[in-house]
């Protein structure tokens, strides 16, 4: 791409907001990015962002911990050394399973939850020290903002933005 | 105004009429004398479960130490079910009674004395295994044979009223659950629930008629016409009796049956008035008095105290009385778990019924998703509650409080541990998916597992007590539950046809109405008003 140019289009509320995503979506123009200060109901949908994954990462997080606690149980309690405690049964892993449910559950929960957290910072690129990438102040106090690429339709995008309400329009050099 | 199709109506009432001969008909095929329980148990030790042929092969080492058999049978995992008790016995006829199990203390004495014994004992201990063999309370000696033929034919007697005594508390718990979490919706001021209020209210409406029916039960039981509470027996009280019971007599203050039939009154009477009331004024409140939602509020607070207080000791006198040596703290807790899933379940298979006929007009794919994440969390509420009882008393292992589980365990296996399947891991599994959650399909699939698992969880709390090894799913069990179905449908849908099926009155009928889970796309339905 030749020019590196975005419009960002400042919204000072939510519904205001919402309806001019909608219409610059009706115009077929690509919405590079949203930057809100709270989250929005429903703004993935009218952006037309797909549903997310994390859900489905952490089903098979929680599988993973539960085999984690299954082996750690059965190893150290029936395999490696399978003492006599209080009489409890270590024939086998299942005759004593009552008492390792507790663990196997606290396990399922620390894998999925953990792994999944850690997976969020990953997939949504966040770290300490990491330069914050929100392009205005305003935005994590009370303003929206909408950027938009230009592909040297500039008059035309900022014609339809003045429509929507924006309170403020800027073209950017993006680098 | 919902329409109570001729169709439907013809099919509750012949559920119900099929329910009532099949259970009539239990009742009259049951053994009335001790002769007929003997000649039923002598069919059964020759028509044997899979345990007989696992013994055929044993009967070369009929005549090596008893010790060797009882552990056999541990590593097998196959319960030691003595069918029979036959005073003299010749080694070759025990070849031929490839059923039964020989106990021989001496090799010497076994042409003498065979015992066999009528329970499975958990622990395999030989040198004691006589000795808990006895757990009935059965004298060991000559008359054994009469003893264990009495305890056999008092359980056969009690397969039908169980049966009958199963399927009615199933469908009181369920009925009563669903009234339970209506108040606490209204308590909540749930915005979302409104649609459904009238569906709620019409199912509540059972409550009344199978109210009527647990009362005569209670007054047959309260008249010795059934064996179902051991503690009720004659003698129990009494030093004197050979029935005496030291531990129940401990227990006299609160297990006696004049207090036990006044407390069932008044639960009963409790609820039916608290039902009627509420679902009176929550009729009244159509024409939208708003002093009257506030009143059905404040009636509805009292209703959930008066209810947590009367379940708890409900699920004491009418099942943990059942088994009066044995008790469990949470026991109420669970008995509430099991109910409020199969509660919520019924809720959204009316519901869902109702919408596929077009009755209910507000109700949306969210509302049904709402339904579903109630049976899904519930569903594991009950299993945390179950977990936390068994796991309790399998880790402290104190025999009395274990006995309960070892013969669950032993006797009921596949529903005891069928029901952990179907009432844990099946819903876990299937209504975890988001999306699976608003289809009528899945929930349905989901819901029908549930209801099964949780009439199993029932079962196997009620029966081992009433008719211990004598259980099964036969014509009675199966003609009760027919019976209160078709009651069930007969009460809910002639109640739901009497109201507009929308709360209109309500003022948070706009939010159930609009009412929006946002992750999920409404199937053919309007959706613009989000």
């Amino acid at each position: 791409m030749s020019t590196n140019k975005v419009i960002h289009a400042l919204y000072n509320d939510d519904d205001i907001l919402m309806d001019a995503v909608k219409k610059v979506k009706d115009a077929h123009h690509h919405i590079e990015e949203v930057f809100c200060p709270f989250p929005v109901h429903g703004l993935d949908k009218a952006m037309g962002l797909a549903p997310t994954r994390l859900a489905i990462t952490a089903f098979f997080y929680g599988i993973t911990g539960l085999s984690v606690a299954v082996w750690l149980t059965w190893y150290t309690m029936i395999a490696d050394w399978p003492q006599d405690i209080g009489g409890k049964p270590n024939f086998s892993w299942a005759t004593n399973m009552p008492a390792f449910v507790p663990i196997l559950f606290e396990l399922t929960v620390f894998f999925a939850a953990h792994l999944m957290v850690i997976t969020f910072y990953m997939r949504s690129r966040l770290w300490p020290f990491k330069d914050a990438e929100n392009p205005d102040p305003r935005t994590t106090d009370d303003h929206f903002l909408m950027e938009i690429p230009v592909h040297g339709n500039e008059d035309e995008l900022k014609a339809l933005l003045e429509t929507t309400g924006a309170v403020e329009i800027n073209v950017v050099d993006k680098h | 105004m919902y329409q109570f199709s001729g169709k439907l109506k013809m099919l509750a009432f012949a559920l119900m009429i099929i329910g009532a001969l099949g259970t009539a008909y239990s009742f009259l095929s049951a053994p009335k004398t001790i002769e007929d329980a003997k000649a039923i148990l002598a069919e059964q030790a020759h028509h044997g479960g899979g345990h007989g042929e696992a013994h055929a092969s044993d009967d070369a080492h009929a005549v090596t130490s008893h010790t060797e058999e009882v552990k056999h049978e541990e590593v097998k995992t196959i319960e030691v079910k003595h069918e029979e008790n036959v005073d003299s016995i010749t080694h070759s006829e025990a070849a031929d009674h490839k059923e039964e199990v020989i106990h021989e203390n001496v090799t010497e004495e076994h042409k003498e004395e065979a015992h066999i014994a009528e329970q499975v004992v958990e622990k395999h201990v030989a040198e004691t295994a006589h000795a808990e063999v006895a757990q009935h309370g059965e004298a060991h000696g000559e008359d054994h044979g009469d003893h264990h033929a009495e305890h056999a034919l008092h359980q056969m007697q009690n397969r039908p009223w169980s049966a009958f005594y199963v399927a009615m508390l199933f469908f009181l718990g369920v009925t009563l659950l669903v009234l339970a979490f209506y108040a606490a919706q209204r308590v909540a001021h749930a915005g979302w629930s409104v649609a459904l209020f009238r569906v709620m209210e019409a199912i509540t409406n059972n409550l009344h008629y199978v109210s009527v029916i647990m009362l005569l039960f209670l007054i047959a039981t309260f008249m010795h016409m059934n064996h179902l509470f051991p503690w009720m027996a004659d003698g129990v009280f009494d030093p004197q009796s050979s029935n005496y019971d030291a531990i129940i007599d401990g227990k006299k203050w609160w297990m006696n049956t004049p207090s036990w039939l006044i407390r069932g009154v008044i639960y009963l009477l409790g609820w039916n008035i608290f039902r009627f009331i509420i679902r009176k004024k929550s009729m009244e409140q159509d024409n939208g008095d708003l002093k009257l939602h506030k009143n059905i509020y404040n009636i509805c607070v009292g209703f959930i105290l008066f209810f947590m207080f009367t379940e708890s000791m409900a699920s004491w006198d009418w099942i943990m009385g059942i088994d009066p040596h044995w008790f469990s703290t949470l026991f109420g807790w669970y008995v509430l778990a099991t109910f409020l899933v199969s509660a919520l379940t019924i809720i959204a298979f009316i519901t869902i019924y109702l919408r596929s006929k077009g009755a209910l007009p507000l109700v949306n794919d969210s509302h049904i998703h709402d339904l579903a994440k109630f049976m899904f969390g519930f569903s594991i509420f009950w299993t945390y509650l179950w977990f936390a009882q068994f796991m309790l008393i399998w880790y402290a292992d104190m025999p009395e409080e274990t006995t309960y589980f070892a013969l669950r365990f032993n006797e009921y296996k596949l529903p005891f541990l069928a029901m952990v399947v179907m009432n844990f891991i099946f819903p876990v599994l299937l209504l975890i998916n988001s999306d699976f959650k608003s289809v009528p399909w899945f929930v349905t699939i989901g819901g029908l597992v549930i209801l099964a698992g949780h009439y199993i969880d029932l079962f196997v709390m009620v029966m081992p007590g009433t008719v211990g090894a004598q259980y099964g799913f036969g014509i009675g069990e199966l003609s009760g539950f027919l019976f209160f179905l078709g009651l069930f449908i007969y009460a809910t849908f002639s109640a739901f046809a009497k109201a507009n099926p929308i709360a209109k009155g309500n003022p948070f009928l706009h939010e159930s109405e609009t009412h929006h889970y946002y992750n999920i796309e409404h199937r053919g339905e309007e959706n613009s008003h989000h």
